[in-house]
């Protein structure tokens, strides 16, 4: 490992960030999506692993992480039936529930399951509910997460 | 004649509501097709269950959500859960579901023909809101109850549609989904 004075000179601009957060600055800027992805990492040790924030699809503000999507390809859920397999991943990120996160779709997958049909069925498009929900503010009232 | 022409209006929108779901290339590749749901849709009559809940929340909304007694205790949600075999909690109502998800739930039951069902409007009722995703602890809504068992949220539905589940579940509760009679029909044909 090189110390990281000798890294940020060897680069001469910052590294490009890709779609969703890996580690690193972009923890800063997305600390939900960071979050549900360790979370879930640490807890599933999935073979594939997809975390969309779909806020952007909703009457939320731009840049808001309350509407997420999920694709978990992980051995812990063979045997289970589909209702056990959510029920798992909301316990993951029952935190995030309770807290910033307004809507949570996921797709839970054995990895054989994954392996045999990789398709990501969309979610549907907002149809206006939150713009007067009054459960919107709390949860964009920017709640930390332990 | 007004009525009528109300109820087609209605039908069309839930059609083309339907065709902009986009409920995944997996459900259009399955056995049927959103166009001949829309066939289907147009020889069914409409009828559900939705009991405006203004009318159960018209009280001062004040009393605190899931305490005893109240309207999101679990015994009175025990009650609307059990009110019928096929119950819906959803965000709107299914003649103007306020959500995407619940939209997506009301529409896959139509698909089976499933026009009677109960459905709660949570956003008319905060403790009932509460109260649900404490009964069957689940964080989201919407919730679907067949014969007063918890069945999952949208992504489970969905799932069950793609994957024939639903069918069989329907069959339990001794309703035949819509969609057995439209296949036999194209294989008339």
């Amino acid at each position: 490992m090189l110390p990281s004075r000798l890294l940020r000179q060897a680069l001469p601009r910052p590294a490009p960030s890709f779609g969703y957060s890996t580690a690193g600055p972009a923890m800063e800027e997305k600390p939900v999506e960071s979050s549900i992805r360790a979370k879930l990492l640490q807890a599933l040790q999935p073979l594939h692993l997809e975390v969309h924030n779909e806020s952007s699809m909703h009457a939320v503000p731009r840049g808001s992480e309350t509407h997420f999507k999920v694709v978990i390809a992980s051995q812990r859920f063979a045997g289970l039936p589909l209702l056990r397999r959510h029920r798992l991943v909301n316990e993951i990120l029952q935190a995030e529930l309770a807290g910033p996160v307004h809507a949570l779709s996921i797709q839970a997958k054995t990895p054989q399951q994954w392996e045999e049909n990789q398709s990501v069925s969309q979610s549907p498009g907002c149809l206006g509910g939150s713009k007067h929900d009054p459960h919107r503010a709390t949860k964009l009232g920017g709640q930390g997460l332990g | 004649m007004g009525r009528r022409n109300g109820l087609e209006v209605d039908r069309r929108a839930c059609v083309s509501r339907c065709k902009k779901l986009s409920l995944g290339k997996a459900a259009m590749s399955g056995s049927l097709c959103w166009l001949r749901a829309a066939s289907l849709l147009r020889g069914a009559p409409l009828r559900w269950g939705a009991r405006p809940l203004s009318q159960a929340a018209a009280g001062d909304g004040s009393s605190p959500g899931g305490g005893e007694g109240g309207r999101g205790s679990r015994e009175s949600v025990e009650q609307l859960v059990r009110a019928h075999p096929v119950v819906v909690f959803m965000k709107g109502n299914p003649a103007q579901p306020l959500c995407g998800f619940s939209n997506a739930v009301v529409q896959i039951l139509r698909l089976h023909g499933v026009q009677d069902f109960q459905a709660y409007d949570v956003l008319q009722d905060p403790d009932l809101r509460q109260g649900i995703k404490n009964y069957s602890n689940w964080p989201t809504i919407p919730q679907v109850y067949l014969n007063g068992e918890f069945v999952g949220g949208c992504d489970i539905l969905l799932q069950m549609h793609q994957n024939g589940d639903l069918v069989e579940e329907l069959k339990k509760l001794g309703i035949r989904s819509a969609l057995l009679d439209a296949e036999k029909d194209q294989d008339k044909k």
